[in-house]
C-alpha cells in the first residue's frame, strides 16, 4: 500500500505540462488506484461518510456566518432571523446543528470499529494518535458552535465548561479570565468563541490530511488485522476505485436519509427547548444539560465528588485514548480472533451508552422504581450518581486494567496468513481451487 | 580557520554551535515577544474593567427575602435573613462545614441581617435557587450543591461557600460592591 508505484500516464498536452510542475493530477490518480484490503467491511465506511460530514459543516457553516452577528445583544435575534427571513436559513441551520449530531454517530462508530478491529497498533499508531486529535478538536468546535446562538443552554453550558478550567489550582482563576475576556461570560466569550469556531473546522481540515498521510503511509487495516504480505498484494488487495467509491457512496445514500429524517422531520428532536430562550445571565435553567455528543463525558466529570478531580477525570476519559497503543498488550489486531477481549468491548460499548443515558439524568434520581436502599458514603445506591460511578470506574478499568492485563493471559484464536483464508475455508487445498474457480468467473 | 567548520565527531560544543544556539534562542524569544500582544489582547479590556462597582440600597430587600442585583455580569444575592435563618447560620459548628467559616466572617459587623454573596455556585457557576435545598440557603439545580443560610457549602460537589464580595456600607441602608 505504501510502496505502491505510480500507473498513472499524462495522456494530453496540458497533462503531461502540469505533471513536471505540479503533479497534482498524478495525486489524485494514484489516490483514487490505491490498493485497499478486499474484505473491508461496512464498518470501513464511516471515513469517507466523516470526510462528507466535514465538508457539510464547512459550507453550510460559512454560509450561517454571512448572517450571523457575534454581539451578545443581537445573535439571538440573527439566528432567529436565519430561521424566519433567510432564504433557506432554516433548513441551512436545521442541517447546520443536525450536521454535528451526524458527526458525533459517525465518529463513535468509526472509533469502535478501530479499537475492535486493533487499528491503533504497530504500525498505526500515528493514524490512531491524529484521530484522537481531531476527536478532541471536534468537542472543542461543536462547543464553541452552541454558544453561538446565545440562548440559555449556550450560555450555561459556556458557564460550566469555562469553569471547568477554573478549577486548576492557583492559575485557575487567571486563566478563566483570560479565556472569558471578563470576570463573566459577556460580549467579549461570545465573539472569540465565535472567531475560534470558525477557525478550528480547518485545523481539523489539516489535521484529516495528516491522518490520511499516516493512513496511507503504514497501509490500511483490515478486519482479519493482518499485515498483507508482499507476495499477495495483488491478490488481496483492490483499487480504491471503483471498488471501495462505490460502497462509500452507497453508505452514504443510506447516510444521507438518516441525516434527511432528522433535518426535514425532526430537526429539533435532538437540541433543547431552553435553548430558544434568550441568554440571561441571572436565571440559571431547572435541568441543564449538554448535547447527546457528550453525554458520557459529562456523566464522567458529576461522578467524581471532587471538582478538580471530576475535571480531571473528564480530560482523562479522553487522554487515555491517546496512549492506547500502549496499553493494549496484545499482538494480535482483530478482536475476531480475541473472544474474551470481545467481551469486554461489548461490554464496553453497554457502558458508553449507560454513561450517556446517566449524564442526562438527575445524579439524584432513582435508577430502578422510586424507592431508596441505603445510602453509600454520599448518595443513594439506587440512584444515578452510583450508576455512573460504576460505569465511570470500568471506562477507566477498561482502558488501563483490562486491556494489558487480557493482552498478557487470554489464549487467541489461530489467526490466517492470509485475509481470504477464513472466507475460502482456511485449506489450502480448497482455497487454491475456488480462486481458481473465482478467477475464471471473474 | 578549520576548527570553525565543526567537526562532527568532536562532542565539545564549538563556536557555531554556539551560534547556532543563540540564533535559536533569540527567535524563541522573539516569538514570544510577537505573541504575547496578542495573547494579552484576550484578557479583559478597558471598559470591561471599568464596570467594576455599584451601589445598592438595602431597604429595597424584605425580611426574608434576597435580590438579585448583576455586577460585573455576575449575579449578586442581597438576602435579609430572618432571625431563625440568622440564628441556624450562627449556631452551625465550623466542624460540620466542608469550607469552615464563621458566620460572623461572612457579614459586616452590626449588619448581621443582611448576607451579600456572588450568585455563582463555586462548583460549575450554575445560579442556586432561593430557599431550597436540606440546609434552607439555596440549591444549585445543575450538580446538586446545597448551601446553608450563610451560603456556606454543605453537601454536594460544590468545594467552597459561595464568595463573599468586596463591598462596603457607605450609610446604614447604602452598600458600594467592589
Amino acid at each position: 500500500m505504501s510502496d505502491h508505484e505510480s500507473t498513472y500516464v499524462p495522456k494530453t498536452g496540458i497533462e503531461k505540462w502540469l505533471d513536471t510542475r505540479l503533479p497534482i493530477v498524478r495525486f489524485g490518480a494514484d489516490y483514487l488506484a490505491l490498493p485497499t484490503p478486499r474484505n473491508l467491511n461496512y464498518w470501513y465506511t464511516f471515513g469517507a461518510i466523516l470526510m462528507v460530514c466535514l465538508v457539510i459543516q464547512i459550507a453550510t457553516g460559512v454560509v450561517l456566518a454571512m448572517h450571523y452577528v457575534p454581539n451578545t445583544e443581537m445573535a439571538f435575534a440573527s439566528v432567529e432571523r436565519i430561521m424566519r427571513d433567510v432564504n433557506g436559513g432554516d433548513i441551512i441551520r436545521y442541517t447546520h446543528a443536525n450536521g454535528a449530531s451526524m458527526f458525533f454517530i459517525a465518529v463513535y462508530i468509526h472509533m469502535l470499529r478501530g479499537l475492535y478491529y486493533g487499528s491503533y497498533k504497530a504500525p498505526r499508531e500515528m493514524i490512531w494518535i491524529v484521530g484522537c486529535l481531531i476527536f478532541f478538536l471536534l468537542i472543542a468546535t461543536a462547543f464553541l458552535g452552541y454558544v453561538l446562538p446565545w440562548g440559555q443552554m449556550s450560555y450555561w453550558g459556556a458557564e460550566v465548561i469555562t469553569n471547568l478550567v477554573g478549577a486548576i489550582p492557583v492559575i485557575g482563576e487567571p486563566i478563566l479570565i483570560w479565556l472569558r475576556g471578563g470576570p463573566a461570560i459577556d460580549n467579549a466569550t461570545l465573539n472569540r468563541f465565535f472567531s475560534l469556531h470558525y477557525l478550528l473546522p480547518f485545523v481539523i481540515a489539516g489535521c484529516v490530511v495528516l491522518h490520511l498521510w499516516a493512513l496511507h503511509t503504514a497501509g490500511q487495516n483490515n478486519p482479519v488485522g493482518i499485515l498483507i504480505p508482499k507476495e499477495r498484494q495483488k491478490k488481496d488487495t483492490l483499487p480504491f476505485h471503483p471498488y471501495y467509491t462505490v460502497k462509500d457512496g452507497f453508505v452514504l445514500i443510506v447516510f444521507f436519509m438518516l441525516f434527511s429524517v432528522f433535518v426535514f422531520f425532526m430537526p429539533n428532536a435532538l437540541g433543547h427547548a431552553d435553548n430558544s430562550i434568550p441568554a440571561n445571565p441571572l436565571v440559571t435553567p431547572a435541568h441543564i444539560v449538554p448535547e447527546w455528543y457528550m453525554l458520557p463525558f459529562y456523566a464522567i466529570l458529576r461522578a467524581i465528588p471532587d471538582k478538580f478531580g471530576g475535571v480531571l477525570a473528564m480530560f482523562g476519559a479522553i487522554g487515555v485514548l491517546f496512549i492506547l497503543p500502549w496499553l493494549d498488550t496484545s499482538k494480535v489486531r482483530s478482536m475476531r480472533y480475541r473472544p474474551t477481549m470481545r467481551t469486554f468491548f461489548i461490554l464496553f460499548v453497554i457502558v458508553g451508552i449507560v454513561l450517556g443515558w446517566c449524564g442526562a439524568q438527575l445524579p439524584d434520581a432513582p435508577v430502578i422504581g422510586t424507592f431508596k436502599t441505603f445510602i453509600l458514603i454520599d448518595g443513594d445506591l439506587n440512584s444515578y450518581l452510583w450508576l455512573t460511578r460504576f460505569a465511570t470506574l470500568y471506562y477507566f478499568a477498561f482502558f488501563l486494567i483490562i486491556m494489558p492485563l487480557v493482552g498478557l493471559r487470554e489464549r487467541p484464536l489461530p489467526i490466517p496468513a492470509t485475509i481470504s483464508e477464513p472466507v475460502l475455508d482456511g485449506s489450502f487445498a480448497m482455497n487454491a481451487a475456488v480462486m481458481a474457480q473465482a478467477e475464471k468467473k471473474g | 580557520m578549520a576548527e570553525d567548520q565543526g567537526d562532527p565527531h568532536n562532542p565539545d560544543p564549538n563556536r557555531r554551535d554556539f551560534i547556532h544556539i543563540a540564533a535559536g534562542a533569540a527567535a524563541v524569544g522573539a516569538g514570544a515577544m510577537l505573541a504575547w500582544p496578542l495573547i494579552n489582547s484576550m484578557n479583559p479590556a478597558a471598559d470591561t474593567l471599568a464596570l467594576a462597582s455599584i451601589e445598592f440600597d438595602m431597604t429595597k430587600v424584605q425580611e426574608g427575602q434576597q435580590i438579585v442585583i448583576k455586577w460585573q455580569g455576575k449575579p449578586v444575592f442581597v438576602r435579609y435573613r430572618t432571625p431563625r435563618e440568622l440564628q441556624e447560620a450562627v449556631a452551625t459548628p465550623l466542624s460540620a462545614l466542608k469550607d469552615p467559616q464563621a458566620d460572623a466572617d461572612r457579614v459586616k459587623e452590626g449588619h448581621s441581617k443582611y448576607l451579600v454573596v456572588l450568585g455563582n455556585c463555586t462548583h460549575l457557576g450554575c445560579i442556586p435557587t432561593f430557599g431550597t435545598g436540606d440546609f434552607g440557603g439555596w440549591f444549585c439545580p445543575c450538580h446538586g450543591s446545597h448551601y446553608d443560610t450563610s451560603g456556606r457549602i454543605r453537601k454536594g460537589p460544590a468545594p467552597k461557600n459561595l464568595v463573599v464580595p468586596e463591598y462596603a456600607y457607605l450609610s446604614d441602608t447604602r452598600i458600594k460592591i467592589g
